[in-house]
């Protein structure tokens, strides 16, 4: 297992398992958030803008998974 | 880039040249003209390319494309904002709508209005900065429209313009903008005092150890704002490079709406996180 090969597994672990949490992470917050939607639908405006944030902060962990991922493979 | 001939100079004889040489080969950064048998290669480099120096100081192409936006940024607000009247025109109106559109969107998220009026022109410079700017980023010509630069033997491609949130450099700005004027803003609205209490107090060993925590907890706030930003844009010139790279016509149009959105969604999620963080900052407990 020479350097070269060796970087391009390293590159393709870190964003496949990086985007493993993150994924489940928004699945998950899609889900409540649509509970709660279905249980009180005057709230969807505020329920929204709540669920579009929680979302960008778990997808901040994939992207910077997706950084390091990069950085391997170009630098 | 494809060298036609023009000894012919009948239109039909260029359209049938054209014909001939089908499929045409993408313009690829990092291949050489002409290249039928040589190996095409991507470029993709993290560092953004220097243009040139203002004696000593380094002009990349990334900062060139900040001056462009600020320029038309700040046209667009003396053009807009140009003899305001009680009774809006059609372009006023059009204006005041965008700026209310957001006001409205904080006033929702932070609840107390006239705190929102006094951070309003920061939190939308913001916005609007980043969002013109990601959005700048897709137009043709940018990314695209360089030159080659020799160095050493390789030829390298340095476009004129890239996107400005696809630099480090930039995002750090932002982020380390956002926090500073966060605790500034934390420092006049409870005083010095009460504010750095907050990071640094001895009444007791828990609360000493919660406040080092808030204080890392601030530096790491620098470090996920700005990478957030420069991943999501990065990624996203990367992904467009590559999709342009493998088939270069009607496959890159839903990565081109994809990358508009994630401007979009990225330029509010910044704007609302430094909101949210001020207004944690700003409130009395």
């Amino acid at each position: 297992m020479d350097a070269v090969s060796l970087k391009e597994i390293a590159s393709a672990l870190a964003i496949g398992l990086g985007a493993i949490g993150p994924g489940v992470g928004i699945g998950l917050l899609a889900a409540k958030a649509l509970e709660a939607v279905g249980r009180n639908p005057e709230a969807s405006g505020k329920i929204q803008s709540m669920m579009i944030l929680a979302i960008a902060f778990a997808e901040a962990i994939a992207i910077y998974a997706l950084v390091v991922a990069l950085i391997i493979k170009f630098v | 880039m494809l060298f036609l001939s023009v000894s012919k100079l009948r239109p039909g004889a260029l359209v049938a040249q054209l014909v001939e040489q089908w499929p045409l080969k993408p313009l690829v950064p990092g291949s050489s003209p002409g290249g039928g048998t040589q190996q095409q290669s991507m470029e993709i480099s993290l560092i953004p390319e220097t243009l040139g120096h203002i004696s000593n100081f380094v002009v990349t192409n990334t900062l060139l494309t900040s001056w462009v936006v600020m320029v038309v940024l700040i046209a667009l607000g003396i053009w807009a904002g140009h003899k305001p009247q009680l009774k809006p025109s059609k372009k006023q109106n059009f204006f005041e709508l965008v700026l209310e559109t957001i006001f409205n969107f904080f006033d929702e998220v932070w609840g107390d209005t006239a705190k929102v009026k006094k951070f309003f022109a920061f939190l939308a410079t913001f916005f609007i900065f980043i969002l013109v700017s990601n959005w700048f980023g897709l137009i043709p010509g940018v990314g695209t429209i360089g030159f080659n630069e020799h160095i050493g033997d390789h030829e390298k491609f340095v476009p004129f313009f890239r996107s400005l949130n696809s630099d480090l450099n930039a995002t750090i700005a932002w982020a380390v903008i956002s926090v500073v004027v966060t605790q500034i803003a934390g420092m006049v609205a409870l005083g010095v005092f009460k504010h750095v209490g907050k990071f640094i107090n001895f009444k007791s060993p828990i609360d000493f150890f919660v406040g080092v925590l808030e204080l890392i907890s601030e530096v790491s706030k620098i470090i996920s704002f700005s990478f957030r930003l420069f991943g999501n844009v990065f990624a996203g010139e990367v992904l467009l490079v590559v999709m342009m790279f493998l088939v270069p016509y009607i496959l890159p149009l839903p990565f081109f709406m994809l990358e508009m959105f994630v401007g979009l969604i990225q330029a509010l999620v910044f704007t609302t996180l430094t909101l949210v963080f001020l207004k944690m900052a700003t409130e009395t407990h």
